[in-house]
């Protein structure tokens, strides 16, 4: 086939109209939404005391810090989605929950301890906290990248991971109302651990999935 | 260039409006200049310059494909470009060359440096024979035949939906097979 030939047949294809990344990747998140919610609501479930541990501002703070990876992450895999678009100048947005651990990690600091340091950061569920965070994430992480396909990324790892990070700040904000471990210490330790295992799970399956 | 940027950005909006005249003239227009950058990054990575229409076409396969992604606000150019260097590095890599390409292989094409012509590429003809039946008749007809897509719903006895169908449904798959092969 010549490429004139084929600039006809491109033109002849011009009616086709594939929906905005976004809206797709809301369609896959949508989706893969009730899967995750049915892992938290078969093993996990709400933790019993929640109207009482609403008043603990460290318990609040773990859902803001989960939602400040989540809401940044989402706008930037979109962004990363059209081929000339470049990390720089959005990159500072993923310093939100880490800007926001420092802060709540350094007033938890400044009061008088309920519990020892150690106890604190290793807290009574890590281990729960580590397998369910990326559990919940799986389905999610489908759905994101689902919707990013139709995207064109130049750098397919770097949105995969996007995408991964977005998925277990889903899932994380989930979890946190599963987990009474509401120390920042803990947040930042074994959070951090089941995003990082996420976001890679994301690069090594989005450097293959998000090509195009 | 600012002005043959912009007749392009004007071009592309009409085209996503809706216009198939005015996207047959935009891909007319850019692919002299996507040939002259692929033959430059050939020849950069010492590799003949006779494989530059499988990468040209390759670029225009993505385009179409991708086209939703480009903001109708942003200028067309610094996309097109984008998708081929992308396409570019990885039709080199393939090919097991180290890659070293240019930041202005693309954008750096002159106005007029590249003739009009048109060439025949073997790679999407080959991948073209692995299609099922049907998307390869509908594509052999409309490409090859310049056959409309009325006229090729009656040739097959389709309706003009299902030949639309298997239009975009050959040139998906025609793209993913040149990706992954």
């Amino acid at each position: 086939m010549d490429t004139d030939q084929l600039i006809r047949t491109l033109a002849a294809d011009n009616a086709h109209r594939v929906p905005r990344v976004g809206a797709l990747l809301t369609t896959g998140l949508l989706v893969a939404a009730p899967f995750s919610i049915l892992i938290f609501a078969t093993f996990l479930g709400v933790r019993p005391d929640v109207m009482t541990a609403m008043h603990n501002p460290f318990f609040d703070a773990k859902f803001a810090v989960t939602l400040s990876l989540a809401i940044p992450a989402i706008i930037i895999s979109l962004h990363l989605s059209r081929p000339e678009a470049l990390m720089r100048g959005w990159g500072w947005l993923l310093l939100l929950p880490v800007g926001l651990l420092a802060v709540a990690i350094g007033s938890e600091a400044m009061m008088a301890p309920a519990m020892p340091m150690t106890m604190r950061l290793v807290g009574k569920n890590s281990r729960w906290c580590m397998l369910a965070i990326p559990a919940m994430s799986l389905p999610l992480l489908a759905g994101a990248l689902f919707g990013l396909r139709h995207g064109a990324p130049s750098r397919p790892a770097q949105a995969g991971a996007l995408a991964g990070l977005l998925s277990a700040g889903l899932a994380a904000t989930l979890y946190a109302s599963h987990c009474t471990d509401d120390s920042p210490l803990f947040v930042a330790t074994w959070y951090t651990i089941a995003t990082a295992v996420v976001t890679a799970i994301g690069a090594a399956v989005g450097s293959r999935v998000l090509r195009y | 260039m600012r002005g043959r940027e912009d007749e392009w950005t004007d071009l592309m909006r009409s085209a996503m409006a809706g216009d198939d005249a005015a996207y047959h003239r935009l891909l007319r227009a850019v692919t002299p200049v996507l040939r002259a950058a692929a033959r430059r990054g050939l020849a950069r990575a010492g590799q003949p310059p006779d494989q530059a229409e499988d990468i040209v076409q390759e670029i225009l396969l993505a385009v179409h494909l991708k086209r939703h992604t480009w903001d109708s606000e942003a200028p067309f150019a610094p996309w097109l470009f984008a998708i081929g260097r992308n396409k570019l590095i990885d039709a080199l890599r393939r090919r097991g060359r180290r890659v070293f390409v240019n930041i202005d292989d693309f954008a750096e094409t002159l106005p007029g440096e590249a003739p009009q012509e048109t060439a025949s590429a073997g790679e999407v003809t080959a991948q073209l024979n692995t299609l099922p039946q049907r998307q390869r008749d509908v594509l052999q007809s409309i490409a090859v035949d310049s056959a409309s897509i009325k006229d090729t719903a009656a040739k097959y006895a389709m309706s003009e939906g299902a030949v639309r169908v298997a239009l975009h449904r050959g040139l998906a798959a025609l793209t993913a097979k040149l990706r992954d092969h």
